[in-house]
């Protein structure tokens, strides 16, 4: 368990990115931050493994206070997947995927045996742990980047914003790929995105923020879907625009549309699995 | 063109060539001298480039201090320390040293500032330390920039070392300045030869070695 508790992070120009935050991500769930650019939200990721230091309040995770810990091996304790991957160019795929590993000292046959194993489970071909990041498709990257992210086998996961930068389809296979490797490892994932459609297929848990990390909303797709808290978060997810309330076509047929009068979808007879 | 000749005929004399005077030990005194000086800057600026490129801090300061040192004339430099030092090497030593700080300075915070930021930001999150990120991340990265540095400063103290003659310590500019004392004009035309050779011959060497330092993910595409 993760535990903000009134955490506010102001910078010394005094631009406050965070004001008075406060939240639990709960273990073996993805929490995603949803929120448009500039909210807070990577501030917030950042500062569970102190790559920002809150300015006051208190984070904690398993009920200790990171203040307290040393950042070297708090960082190395918790996965990192950044937007870009974030790869150092010079290393070889393997080697990448092998970082934390290798920095905590394991043998290197057996931190490359691991990181191979993790090649497969990101859907990785084996034959590409000897190429360099730039040699490797954007897709490729971020898989390299999740595969290094889980390489010490981390507790938590933190990404932010990891398929923002792969085109849409690819984004969307990695989405599917992460929450198999999710259903398999059930690690404590903190997500940041500003994609609708991404939080709510990810996110167990969804916050919701407005600006400075406010928190506008929180809960599952389907309680933030029936009762949006107000006009801000039915706005972002598009119900106040008509986007999301699914009618029946005139036409008949079971074609759905939207409040537009466009066709998005079809109503199947059996319910949802 | 006959000065030309008369020059490379200088050269190709085998009496001018062996000897405690000849060709062969000056040229060495010339490498020497110029390896020395900029080794001795290396011992300085790298550190300090290092220093200002990965903290930020003194960037500034740097900066003044590298284009400040670039403008100093070196010959005024030696003749100065010359005069206060006494003939022999520690005056044209210290202004060689001057001279080459600036370039390495420069090319080594110029190096670790151009490493892939976001690399950077990745490597201090996977639990790098700082000694880590500046070692196995900034430093590969920025070599190529810093052997640039390192080759700028070099050639520059190359051509300057001639002036290590000028108060007696030996060097290529031995004949350069012995020719213009007696009006031997080839002898002068083969000394600044002699050093545009081995000018040419250092840019040609660092230039293979920034190539070598370029790490093997940087030169390969896709």
């Amino acid at each position: 368990m993760i535990e903000f508790t009134c955490v506010t992070k102001q910078y010394p120009d005094g631009t406050v990115a965070v004001d008075d935050f406060s939240g639990q991500f709960p273990p073996h769930q993805t929490t995603v931050l949803l929120g448009s650019s500039g909210c807070g939200k990577t501030t917030i990721l950042r500062m569970v493994n102190r790559m920002v230091e809150a300015s006051s309040g208190t984070i904690t995770i398993d009920g200790e206070n990171i203040a307290q810990r040393d950042v070297v091996p708090l960082r190395r304790s918790i996965g990192y997947v950044m937007q870009n991957a974030g790869l150092l160019p010079h290393r070889r795929v393997i080697d990448n995927i092998a970082t934390v590993p290798l920095l905590n000292g394991t043998p290197k046959a057996e931190a490359h045996a691991r990181a191979e194993e993790l090649m497969d489970l990101v859907g990785l071909d084996r034959s590409m742990a000897r190429r360099y990041p730039n040699q490797l498709s954007g897709g490729q990257q971020q898989r390299v980047g999740v595969a290094r992210g889980l390489a010490a086998d981390p507790n938590i996961l933190l990404m932010d914003e990891p398929f923002g930068a792969v085109d849409p389809l690819v984004r969307r296979d990695l989405q599917a790929e992460l929450r198999r490797i999710q259903s398999e490892l059930g690690k404590t994932i903190v997500f940041v995105t500003h994609d609708v459609e991404e939080a709510f297929t990810l996110g167990d848990q969804i916050i919701i923020l407005a600006n400075g990390g406010q928190v506008a909303q929180r809960g599952t797709s389907e309680e933030i879907l029936a009762h949006p808290a107000n006009d801000f978060v039915a706005g972002f997810i598009g119900l106040a625009q008509g986007e999301r309330t699914l009618h029946r076509s005139p036409d008949g047929g079971g074609v759905l549309v939207d409040g537009h009068g466009r066709a998005v979808g079809v109503l199947a007879e059996e319910p949802a699995p | 063109m006959n000065y030309l000749l008369d020059a490379f005929a200088w050269i190709a004399d085998p009496a001018h060539q062996a000897g405690p005077n000849g060709i062969w030990a000056r040229l060495g005194e010339h490498l020497g001298y110029s390896v020395v000086g900029v080794l001795l800057a290396c011992l300085v600026a790298v550190p300090a480039g290092l220093w200002v490129g990965h903290t930020g801090r003194g960037r500034g300061l740097a900066v003044g201090l590298a284009s400040a040192a670039r403008a100093l004339p070196t010959l005024g430099l030696v003749t100065l320390l010359g005069l206060l030092l006494g003939i022999g090497l520690v005056g044209p030593m210290i202004a060689f040293v001057a001279l080459a700080l600036p370039s390495i300075l420069a090319g080594t915070y110029a190096g670790v500032e151009a490493a892939d930021r976001v690399a950077v930001d990745g490597a201090r999150a996977a639990g790098m330390t700082e000694w880590q990120v500046l070692t196995r991340v900034e430093l590969p990265l920025g070599m190529p920039l810093l052997i640039g540095g390192i080759r700028s400063a070099f050639l520059q103290v190359v051509a300057t070392a001639t002036l290590a003659a000028y108060v007696g310590a030996g060097g290529l500019g031995r004949f350069l300045f012995l020719g213009l004392r007696t009006q031997d004009y080839p002898q002068m035309l083969a000394a600044s030869l002699l050093v545009v050779g081995l000018a040419l011959v250092a840019d040609i060497a660092f230039g293979l070695l920034q190539r070598f330092a370029t790490p093997a993910g940087l030169r390969t595409t896709r």
